[in-house]
């Protein structure tokens, strides 16, 4: 294996469709307009000295040497400043050009520390590889004079440092931070020789606007920014391309290795999903993997009371197999079930639920999908016929209108913001529906056109009210509706749509949102040009989740905003792999590929590639598991990679459910919450340990390859194998190779899918099959996968969760960049320093009113519980809602979430919760629900 | 009567304002093809315990229940019986 060296092309591609033929040093070479007189000789295999220019960012012209010669041309042009032209005749190397790129070199040299053999970049500096190319023997100007050699480092980040005595003000940095990350965190601060680069306003850059996405530090081409991991451990051997664990953008990264230990985790260029950027989580926070807190052994207890005991593999396997088969005997065949993790592979999603469904005999698989994106597909697959989005993310570029709701892309899914906020400042018009003033709607250089601040819980009513404007002014793009969708269900939603309750004037009571504002939004959505909707899980975690994602499917139907480049609904998935547990058919009422498991043409196939014999009836999903468990039905579970006690609402519920099973085996990589209540602990893997793909929210499938031996003995696919072998099933898959091809022979829109192919594509959006066999873009063109569109009247149904006297504010919640929802894995690395504990924001208003003041302790009390936490008092909220995030046990936050649930699919509603806020004395008097009815638990077991 | 224990009405009162939340998204719709509706997303979502903890309910007076899903739920009793 060996170091992937990707090719810096110096300045990014040309897009136009005519091309231009110039001759390089005596070379023919034809390229898109457009292209830089710098790109086309590299392409050609020229290469010319360079230092300001790289391809991630446009090209500046200020280092000087990139100089060439142009017959014809007076001077020395820069090359990448250069268009290249028809006819052009070009040298980059004459004695000119090698004379004046010395006396370039020199300078630059005189001003730089000359300790090449002990720094951390020897080998992968570009100034030294310059230096080199240059041929520079001699600097004849000392280094006594004036320099910035003695300039002190910035070391407030803790991932990076920032040594400005090795800076050459290259301005690489600053323009990273400004076009890719879009965060302008950074300036060269003062003139000519006083010159530095500058986080904020002169101040250390934890300290500043940075949002450590690691973009300026992959831009530097010295020394100056440069990772800690690197110093610490020399420069990487060997790199393997795979893709992150985080969140569902699915960022594509070299893991630069050391023989088994990862170096760093650089954003590789050709991921089509994050073309070479990346945030900090994926760039950063994969410490977690080697972290002590790891458990490398299964675990084993007869009662939840009695401490850990380190077992064998084959002991605890043996254990898992015998309890459930017991269970079974005594309970029946639905009395246990299974859990599949949105974190782990698509072959290990698949191979759970074939667990559950071949093994186990019924259907009680579900995921945690369920707690975020399960309307999502209920919804996409009624109207439009898919439960996917409809395009990938290069179709922003294409996009005039970004109707966002519900979601708060530059926390949640960072490097799909950067290139939302990349296309605002090209100049497409962004509308926000959401309770509270997320960054996009004014942060450096991005504004959006309107801002929609609901009431949480008025998604419904807000996008009836949009819908009421498209219909009554007549902005329906009947062409599209007569040729696309089924005219019977316009008809009547056009109807329901035109009622007067559904005005914006009329609603603006329930809504809280003027009623101009909700008109202005449905003009520019409907007229504005092409209008994309892009949208989280403050549409879906509602009682009415499944019927506002119906509602916005409608919007794009009505408009003709679906079918093409630069439209459709997109939802933005939280985790790495939600779609692709969706696809592999978690849910308990579906095959993989969305097929309902009643569809006795899809049951047959699979019962004879199986083997046995399958349940037509649908399973449990989990919040009817832990009712069932209550219940008495239900009492055995196997949860992979999910912390259901932690992330689920109404954790004390969870926890009752939990307590009243009588085997859960729990596979993941550290004791959690679920794990208090679990009888066997099995050791998971981390991604760096493992073979498979993940989807990310795109529908990209992409491969995840393993950099190292699973420290706990057995990638995750391997154990659900061991299990199923245990339980009597022959389970044998030589490699996550062969279970994608298994998936590809049952899975209509994967026929074409194959390890060899992602080998050689890279990465493939399904459907991919004989129609498309390099997968698919943007879906429903030329029709919708289910024939016709088809609308449904969404009526506002306000949730039964009513604020009143004693729970008067609305509480909502969300999560931020640094952290990664319940924090497992972000909690145990350096992320902590940006949020190390969740806070409620409270509008000022209310805070005064109830004698809270910024930065102290509060009690946050619902119907379910109470939790302590501290206030930060800000106007993002508006008055009456509140808002915390759920990175931390600590706060419990979802003890006071209630278990109302979307009506079609069982999705809780986390966004919306009655609450009280009081001061409390601190956060010693925490009365943490959960774990005190633990303990309660506990003193009532033998 | 059916005899529930309090864990069983707990989870019925669940169940029931689930069933009420579905009603509610097809009351717009004629009652035929509201019902017809509820019905059959109570067949293929809910598990069969869960449909029968709803008819236990049902049979027992079935407090709560709105209209429309009260005749989903029959529809699947009788649906049930002469199967
Ligand atoms: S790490 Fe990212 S946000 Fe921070 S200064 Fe560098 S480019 Fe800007
Ligand atoms: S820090 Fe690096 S990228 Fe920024 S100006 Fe200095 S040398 Fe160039
Ligand atoms: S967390 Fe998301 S945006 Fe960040 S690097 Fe990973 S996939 Fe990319
Ligand atoms: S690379 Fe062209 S001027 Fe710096």
């Amino acid at each position: 294996m060996a170091l992937i060296q990707e090719v810096d092309y110096g300045t990014p591609e040309a897009h136009s469709a005519v091309t231009v033929t110039l001759t390089i040093d005596g070379q023919s070479v034809t390229v898109a307009e457009g292209t830089s007189v710098l790109r086309a000789a590299t392409a050609a295999g020229i290469q010319i000295p360079r230092l300001c220019a790289t391809d991630m960012l446009a090209s500046f012209g200020s280092c000087r040497l990139c100089l060439v010669e142009i017959e014809g041309r007076a001077g020395t042009p820069a090359s990448c400043t250069t268009p290249a032209a028809n006819g052009m005749v070009v040298h980059t190397q004459t004695e000119r050009l090698i004379r004046l790129r010395r006396a370039v070199m020199e300078l630059y040299i005189s001003d730089h520390p000359l300790d090449c053999l002990t720094c951390a970049a020897n080998g992968n500096c570009e100034l030294q590889t310059m230096a080199g190319a240059v041929g520079l023997r001699e600097v004849r100007y000392g280094t006594e004079g004036a320099n910035h050699l003695r300039l002190p480092k910035d070391t407030s980040n803790p991932y990076f440092q920032f040594d400005p005595a090795k800076c050459i003000l290259c301005s690489r940095c600053v323009r990273a931070c400004q076009e890719v990350q879009g965060t302008f965190a950074l300036t060269i601060a003062g003139r000519g020789f006083g010159s530095v680069v500058s986080p904020g306003m002169e101040e250390p850059f934890l300290a500043s606007e940075c949002v450590s996405c690691g973009a300026c530090v992959q831009a530097c081409p010295t020394a100056t920014l440069i990772e800690y991991s690197v110093l610490a451990l020399g420069q990487p051997e060997h790199s393997v391309v795979t893709t992150c664990a985080y969140c569902g953008v699915g960022c594509a990264f070299k893991a630069e290795m050391r023989g088994q230990q990862v170096v760093r985790m650089v954003p590789y260029k050709d991921g089509k999903a994050n073309h070479g950027h990346s945030c900090v989580k994926g760039r950063f926070a994969w410490g977690y993997a080697t972290h002590p807190d790891r458990v490398l052994k299964p675990l084993m207890r007869a009662t939840t009371a009695d401490p850990w005991k380190e077992v064998s593999w084959d002991e605890a396997i043996a254990r898992a197999a015998s309890e459930f088969r017991r269970i079974q005997a005594q309970y029946g065949k639905g009395a246990i079930g299974g859990i599949t993790s949105s974190r782990c592979t698509n072959e290990e999603a698949y191979l759970v639920q074939k667990l559950v469904r071949a093994v186990f005999g019924n259907n009680n698989t579900d995921t945690c999908a369920r707690v975020c994106h399960s309307p999502t597909g209920y919804a996409l697959s009624s109207t439009f016929g898919t439960s996917a989005g409809t395009q990938d993310f290069d179709s922003i570029e294409q996009c005039d209108v970004i109707l966002l709701v519900g979601a708060n892309p530059t926390d949640a899914h960072p490097v799909f913001g950067s290139r939302m906020k990349k296309r605002i400042r090209e100049g497409a018009q962004l509308i926000v529906i959401d309770p509270r003033r997320i960054d996009l709607v004014r942060s450096p250089h991005v504004q959006a056109a309107v801002h929609l601040a609901l009431r949480p819980g008025t998604n419904a009513a807000v996008l009836d009210a949009i819908a009421h404007v498209i219909v009554t002014e007549e902005l329906v793009d009947e062409a599209f509706v007569r040729e696309r969708c089924e005219i019977d269900s316009f008809a009547r939603w056009a109807a329901f749509a035109a009622e007067e309750r559904n005005a914006p004037e009329a609603v603006e009571a329930i809504t809280g949102v003027p009623a101009d504002l909700i008109r202005y939004a449905a003009r520019l959505y409907a007229t504005g040009g092409n209008a994309a909707i892009y949208y989280g899980l403050g549409v879906t975690e509602h009682s009415q989740g499944s019927t506002a994602v119906m509602a916005l499917a409608n919007l794009a139907m009505a408009t003709g905003n679906i079918g093409r480049p630069g439209v459709g609904v997109n939802p933005l998935r939280g985790q790495n792999n939600v779609q692709g547990s969706c696809d592999m058919g978690s849910f308990p009422h579906e095959f993989p590929g969305y097929r309902h498991i009643s569809r006795t043409d899809v049951r047959e196939m699979f019962e004879k590639d199986w083997g046995v014999a399958l349940d037509p009836e649908p399973g449990l999903r989990i919040p009817n598991m832990i009712d069932c468990a209550l219940e008495g039905s239900f009492k055995g579970i196997y949860i992979q990679g999910e912390d259901i006690a932690q992330s689920d609402p109404d954790g004390q519920h969870i926890a009752a459910g939990l307590s009243a099973m009588e085997c859960v085996v729990i596979q993941d990589l550290f004791l959690n919450e679920t794990s208090r209540y679990a009888h066997i602990f099995l050791p998971g893997s981390t991604f760096l340990e493992k073979d498979g793909t993940f989807t990310n929210a795109e529908r990209r499938i992409q491969r995840v390859r393993r950099v190292m031996t699973p420290r706990g003995g057995y990638q995750d696919w391997e154990v659900t194998q061991l299990l199923a072998q245990a339980m009597g099933y022959p389970m044998r898959y030589p490699h996550p190779a062969e279970i994608m091809d298994e998936i590809a022979r049952l899975t209509p829109a994967f026929t074409g899918v194959s390890y060899a192919k992602l080998d050689s594509l890279g990465s493939i959006q399904w459907p991919c099959n004989e129609a498309n066999p390099e997968g698919t873009r943007v879906m429903h063109v030329p029709g919708f996968v289910r024939g016709k569109g088809r609308f449904f009247v969404t009526e506002y149904i306000p949730t039964d969760e009513r604020t009143g006297p004693r729970f008067p504010l609305l509480l909502t919640t969300g999560r931020i960049l640094s952290q990664y929802n319940v924090g497992t894995q972000t909690r145990r690395t350096s992320n902590v320093q940006w949020h190390a504990e969740d806070r409620l924001e409270i509008h000022p208003h209310d805070a005064e009113q109830r004698g809270v003041r910024e930065g102290a302790w509060v009690r946050l009390e619902s119907r379910s519980g109470a939790t302590t936490l501290r206030a930060h008092i800000t106007e993002r909220v508006a008055a009456g809602v509140v808002y915390t995030t759920f990175h931390h046990p600590e706060t419990m936050a979802n003890v006071v979430t209630t278990d109302y649930t979307d009506w079609a699919t069982d999705c809780p509603e986390y966004k919306v919760t009655a609450v009280q806020v009081s001061p409390a004395a601190g956060s010693a008097g925490t009365l943490n629900a959960g774990r005190i009815l633990e303990k309660h638990i506990r003193s009532q077991q033998p | 009567m059916i005899e529930v224990t309090s864990h069983q009405a707990a989870y019925q009162r669940k169940l029931v304002h689930q069933a009420n939340q579905i009603g509610k998204f097809f009351a717009h719709q004629p009652q035929p093809e509201a019902v017809a509706n509820i019905a059959d997303h109570l067949r293929k979502f809910w598990d069969p315990r869960m449909r029968t903890q709803i008819l236990f309910h049902l049979e027992n007076g079935g407090e709560g229940l709105d209209e429309l899903p009260r005749h989903a739920i029959e529809k699947i009793a009788s649906e049930t019986t002469q199967d």
